[in-house]
């Protein structure tokens, strides 16, 4: 029974001792204790979503790159492409150019060369012809001094003449 | 390294026979006063209360710590040093104060009648001329009960004034404290109680689990208190979740305790006691689980330890101081599963109490 039979003055220290014992401890162990380690979570809750962010951040990054990469590689190709049709094009442009003038040239070459020789032809035949004309003039000078001779003069040039 | 670690064992097997030989002294001495060993006094003395801190010896020869008795008469106080009963247990020793004279009968203090020179008892040993006056002694337990009280004001303030300091986790034994500050915070309150209202209840909830396991630990030392095993502790204790769960109690969780929603109405007033009844009763199971565990485990220890006197035989140490080491070690597990527990089951019903039913 006395095991088990309550002492006042024990119960009276227990109650007192504990609760002073909670109050200072709660002000000066258990508050800053607690708001530390809060603290320290907060902060280590903040590194490691923030380390997150940054991955996220880091992978979009490279994504990105990646991106600007293809189109620029894209872009690249096309204006080679691009490039080298014109090119093309030029060069068939000149290619046609070249040959129109080169044409052109031989066909006003061709002309002119026709009237060189039309005006060379004209002047020959001019020519021939004041020949022909001084030719006779000289026969006719020569040769009419006899009226057989003129006659026959006559008629072997102009049997030249025909056969020229 | 071999042989330290055999030094260590011979060293742990030389600590483990010690009481063997001190209880053997004990002996002799007893039965040069040809007193007979009564296991049951010797085991009540070891974990009851004391107005001394008796280490070894006997009577006068005796090494005990005096203590302050402190007494409320109807006089008014009156306060003198324990070591004025000169050891005496027996109501022998008259100690005059103020007029009015105090004996020690078992551990209790009697004031004897005006007029009255010794104590007279009657056929069941019970006092017949003396009344017990309101003791407030700082009693062994008391005693015991301050180095818990220094033990934890000393240690958390080193880790107060750590986390004042520094930012980074601490090391070494601090470290341990605040593993044990989490355990209690991410096991028990939060959990329990829940997460909106927990942090109102983790100053007594931390000192209560820190007390618990520390004055536990204690108590298992040799010529420690049982401190932890006397019901009037234990009491205190669960005085201090019923009146958290009394002031904290939300209209909810009176209104389920008094008048149970959803049930027909005259089954209600039945609940309503039935209830009413639970409310103490939580608190008085908390009380006498902590007494009851750490008593027993006391009790254990002390008849293993008891046996070798009961029959007498050196001998039988080879067997009991092996056992009583086992229960021991186990009654390391014991002193902070108790902490665990009570800690857990207060931060339930305290839980109980806040919470707030989702009205539908």
């Amino acid at each position: 029974m006395e095991l088990i039979t309550p002492e006042i003055g024990l119960i009276f220290w227990q109650t007192i001792v504990f609760l002073v014992l909670i109050l200072i401890l709660a002000k000066f162990a258990w508050k800053p204790i607690l708001g530390a380690v809060k603290q320290r979570e907060d902060s280590i809750n903040d590194a490691l979503s923030s380390a997150e962010t940054a991955r996220k951040e880091l992978q979009n990054l490279k994504a990105d790159n990646e991106q600007l990469m293809k189109e620029t590689r894209a872009e690249r190709d096309a204006i080679l492409k691009e490039a080298r049709e014109l090119k093309e094009k030029v060069l068939a442009d000149a290619t046609e150019e070249a040959q129109t003038k080169a044409d052109k040239i031989v066909a006003q070459a061709k002309e002119s060369i026709e009237l060189e020789k039309k005006a060379a032809m004209a002047e020959l035949k001019s020519q021939v012809a004041n020949l022909s004309i001084e030719i006779a003039e000289k026969v006719v000078r020569k040769e009419l001094s006899s009226k057989e001779k003129q006659h026959q003069m006559i008629d072997d040039m102009l049997g030249d003449v025909t056969l020229n | 390294m071999i042989a330290q670690k055999s030094l260590k064992i011979i060293v742990t097997f030389a600590l483990a026979l010690l009481p063997v030989f001190s209880f053997a002294s004990k002996e002799d001495s007893l039965a040069e006063a040809e007193k007979e060993f009564n296991a049951t006094d010797m085991i009540l003395h070891h974990i009851g209360d004391a107005h001394g801190w008796h280490f070894y010896g006997e009577g006068e020869n005796s090494f005990t710590i005096p203590l302050p008795v402190i007494l409320y008469t109807d006089n008014g106080l009156v306060t003198f040093m324990s070591s004025e009963f000169h050891h005496d247990t027996e109501g022998h020793h008259v100690v005059e104060k103020n007029g009015m004279h105090f004996v020690n009968l078992h551990e209790k203090i009697y004031q004897l009648e005006e007029g009255a020179h010794g104590v007279e008892f009657d056929e069941d040993h019970h006092p017949l001329n003396a009344e017990r006056p309101i003791d407030l002694s700082i009693t062994k337990n008391v005693a015991a009960m301050f180095i818990t009280v220094i033990i934890m004001l000393i240690i958390f303030n080193r880790l107060a004034s750590f986390h004042k300091k520094n930012k980074h986790a601490p090391k070494g034994f601090n470290n341990v404290l605040e593993t044990f500050v989490l355990f209690v915070r991410d096991e028990i309150a939060r959990p329990q109680i829940g997460e909106k209202k927990y942090m109102k209840f983790m100053p007594f909830l931390l000192t209560v689990f820190f007390f618990i396991w520390i004055t536990n630990m204690i108590g298992l030392l040799p010529g420690a208190a049982n401190v932890t095993g006397n019901i009037a502790v234990t009491i205190s204790l669960g005085l201090f979740t019923l009146v958290l769960i009394l002031i904290n109690g939300s209209k909810d969780y009176w209104k389920h305790t008094l008048w149970m929603p959803g049930i027909p109405t005259f089954v209600k007033p039945l609940l309503a006691v039935v209830e009413l009844m639970g409310v103490f009763i939580k608190p008085i199971a908390l009380m006498i689980r902590l007494f009851a565990n750490i008593t027993a485990g006391h009790i254990i220890i002390l008849s293993l330890i008891g046996l070798i006197f009961i029959l007498e035989s050196v001998g039988v140490a080879g067997v009991s101081v092996p056992f009583a080491l086992f229960i021991s070690i186990l009654e390391l597990l014991v002193a902070f599963l108790q902490a665990f527990i009570f800690t857990m089951l207060s931060a339930l019903f305290i839980g109980m109490a806040v919470e707030e039913h989702e009205h539908h």
